[in-house]
């Protein structure tokens, strides 16, 4: 099998080398030549959604359950941790973020329970009221917010056994042990029993339940894990990215700008995910420095707003047509031409 | 407590309700027409709708007359259909349902982004001619505008139906609404189908976009009525065109009384999910919906 398995693409290294590399430089180079705006404005924004991507993508590439509610989850985690940070007594930070999780968990298992009987679009539609009740909830209840006046409220400072994480690398070096500790275990329960279930399930649920595998616990159950990683995403977009907690950001766009990256970076994927995150965060930022310096002033936050929604609208579009794989295919095709060459030589 | 309550005021906001469903229906029938023939959920629908209003209104403001307005917001509908189908639709033939959706996520960024840059974003105000005065039917107030409203979507119902009834393009579309392989082998030219299906949802996509344009003003939000036209669909079927409207109804008349009855116990603003709850409770026992065809199975 493992030779079958090898002989298309003749691996000259083993496959954990790439990942504990990347670890290495995230960890070891980019603290040390990192500016404050690569944390702030790149690294952190493209970590929380690159883990809300991996969540969903759990749910909806190895599941086959479209959600449209991703961003109600992240508000949940947000929320939950924010509230436990503040009325538990001398729980630690990874407490609260824990306890964050297994809340947006739960709300992920109630609003998963009409997958048991609806199917396709009519769960992708049902999924949206998770999006407009959890939003609703946090803005009508001011409870949530603490009773703060606008609704917005301060992140407590990030800090881990009495040491504190304040500037923008400590932020940073804080999401990426979270995100590489869940990526990691997302990647590891894909390719075991329950993973395969899933991905049963998604390509034909009869002959899944005739193998044996409990459907309709599994459907639960990849709605817990996916909206567990989903909202500790939501801790780390809220608490070190942006510091502050608002429902507002949570909004349906965040949700489809979450199903975007799974599309851009390849559906079933766990790599994916961070590949679609990077250009979803990358390209605005591209597309506006590019305006400006192409038109100069008549490209006013307006028109850049415009044009950001239609080439983003275009760009969906070219990869489903072009890449139905996403970015993370022709990334493997290129690496895979590289080496040929390589090693031909 | 029964004594005291108010039968008036009780069938007043239930008909404001029902009308208000009606226009709920309004955005729900141009969902349908494509989801019948192709089987795709145009997410894009709404941003059709705001295209079509906006279009409609700036031609307006500079000058055009009404009916010439119309006509020429419909054919620049008709031309974005067949741009939709030559550069998405065709070459996504045979994918997925979910890839056409995602694909239609992506031309509803495009269509609102392409309608706000050509024509600016501020809010336009509409007027249809007719004004929004309430009438007293039986003792009972009713919006002259809603009954308007309530007219255009029976008429426009009835044409739809009398069009597939009778008509042999109405006919080739129930033929690949049945089965799209057997329509090709018999000779139908799916492209020409899916263009006219898509320009048919734009002429619905233009009327409900001056209906509800005329109401909220016509601006970027508007594009948001979409999300209020989902639960009606998930309720009624994604492939009916009855179902839309009776789902509207049913939405329309439950979100009002709620709103009035029960929406003081929740704080208010439960218009946002209550629609939602009301389909999923009423999936939760027929989960094909109130008229919509066998279970949809997988996407």
């Amino acid at each position: 099998m493992a030779a079958i398995a090898a002989d298309f693409s003749a691996p000259v290294l083993p496959k954990w080398i790439a990942p504990v590399l990347l670890l290495a430089f995230a960890y070891g180079v980019v603290p040390l030549i990192g500016s404050s705006y690569l944390f702030e404005a790149i690294l952190l924004p493209f970590l929380a959604l690159g883990l809300a991507g991996v969540g969903l993508n759990i749910l909806t590439g190895y599941a086959g359950q479209v959600s449209l509610g991703s961003a109600a989850f992240m508000a949940a985690g947000a929320f939950a941790a924010y509230n436990f940070n503040l009325r538990v007594e001398g729980l630690p930070l990874i407490g609260s973020i824990v306890l964050a999780g297994i809340v947006a968990a739960s709300i992920g298992i109630v609003f998963g329970l009409p997958s048991l009987r609806l199917k396709g679009f009519y769960l992708a539609v049902s999924t949206l009221a998770a999006q407009f009740f959890v939003q609703w909830a946090l803005t009508k209840f001011s409870w949530f917010s603490n009773n703060s006046a606008s609704g917005v409220i301060d992140a407590p400072r990030l800090s881990i056994g009495g040491f504190a994480l304040d500037g923008a690398v400590g932020r940073y070096l804080f999401a990426l042990t979270i995100v590489s500790i869940l990526t990691f275990l997302a990647y590891r329960l894909v390719s075991s029993q329950t993973g395969r279930n899933f991905i049963a399930i998604r390509d034909n649920e009869t002959a899944a339940r005739i193998i044996g595998i409990p459907v309709l616990k599994t459907k639960l159950l990849a709605f817990a894990i996916s909206s567990f990683i989903i909202g500790v995403a939501g801790v780390i977009w809220a608490f070190a990215y942006l510091r502050t907690v608002e429902p507002d950001g949570f909004d349906l766009d965040r949700s489809f700008q979450i199903l975007f990256i799974i599309i851009i970076g390849g559906l079933a994927s766990i790599g994916g995910a961070f590949f679609g995150a990077a250009l979803i965060v990358v390209f605005p930022l591209a597309l506006s420095r590019l305006g400006g310096f192409l038109l100069g002033d008549v490209f006013d936050s307006g028109v850049l707003d415009m044009s950001q929604r239609i080439v983003l609208g275009a760009l969906i579009i070219l990869f489903l047509i072009l890449e139905p794989d996403g970015l993370v295919a022709l990334w493997d095709r290129v690496r895979r031409r590289l080496l040929f060459a390589w090693q031909s030589t | 407590m029964i004594a005291d309550f108010d039968y008036q005021f009780f069938i007043e906001v239930l008909v404001g309700g029902l009308l208000s469903g009606v226009m709920y229906s309004l955005v729900a029938i141009g969902f349908v027409l494509i989801y019948k023939t192709s089987g795709v959920l145009n997410f894009a629908q709404g941003a059709m709708l705001l295209f079509a209003a906006l279009t409609f209104v700036s031609l307006v403001e500079r000058g055009v007359p009404f009916a010439l307005a119309l006509v020429a917001t419909f054919a620049i509908m008709v031309v974005i259909s067949i741009a939709i189908e030559r550069t998405v639709l065709r070459p996504l033939t045979n994918k997925p349902p979910i890839t056409l959706f995602m694909a239609t996520l992506g031309l509803s960024y495009i269509i609102e982004g392409a309608a706000q840059l050509i024509w600016g974003t501020q809010v336009h105000g509409l007027d249809l001619g007719i004004e929004d005065v309430p009438l007293e039917i039986g003792g009972v107030l009713i919006s002259q505008f809603d009954i308007f409203a309530a007219v255009v979507a029976a008429g426009m119902v009835v044409v739809l139906s009398l069009f597939f009834r009778y008509t042999r393009i109405g006919l080739a579309f129930r033929a690949v609404a049945d089965d799209q392989f057997a329509a090709l082998a018999v000779g139908l030219r799916l492209p020409l189908i899916w263009a006219t299906v898509w320009a048919a949802a734009g002429l619905v996509a233009l009327v409900a976009g001056l209906l509800w344009g005329a109401r909220l003003g016509v601006q970027f939000s508007l594009s948001l009525v979409v999300l209020k036209a989902l639960p009606v669909l998930v309720l009624g079927g994604f492939d009916s065109i009855l179902g839309a409207i009776a789902g509207g109804l049913l939405i329309g008349a439950s979100e009002k009384l709620a709103e009035v009855y029960i929406g003081d116990y929740f704080g208010g603003g439960i218009e946002s999910w209550f629609a939602y709850v009301v389909a999923l409770v009423f999936l939760l026992i027929r989960p094909s919906g109130l008229f919509g065809q066998k279970l949809v199975e997988r996407v």
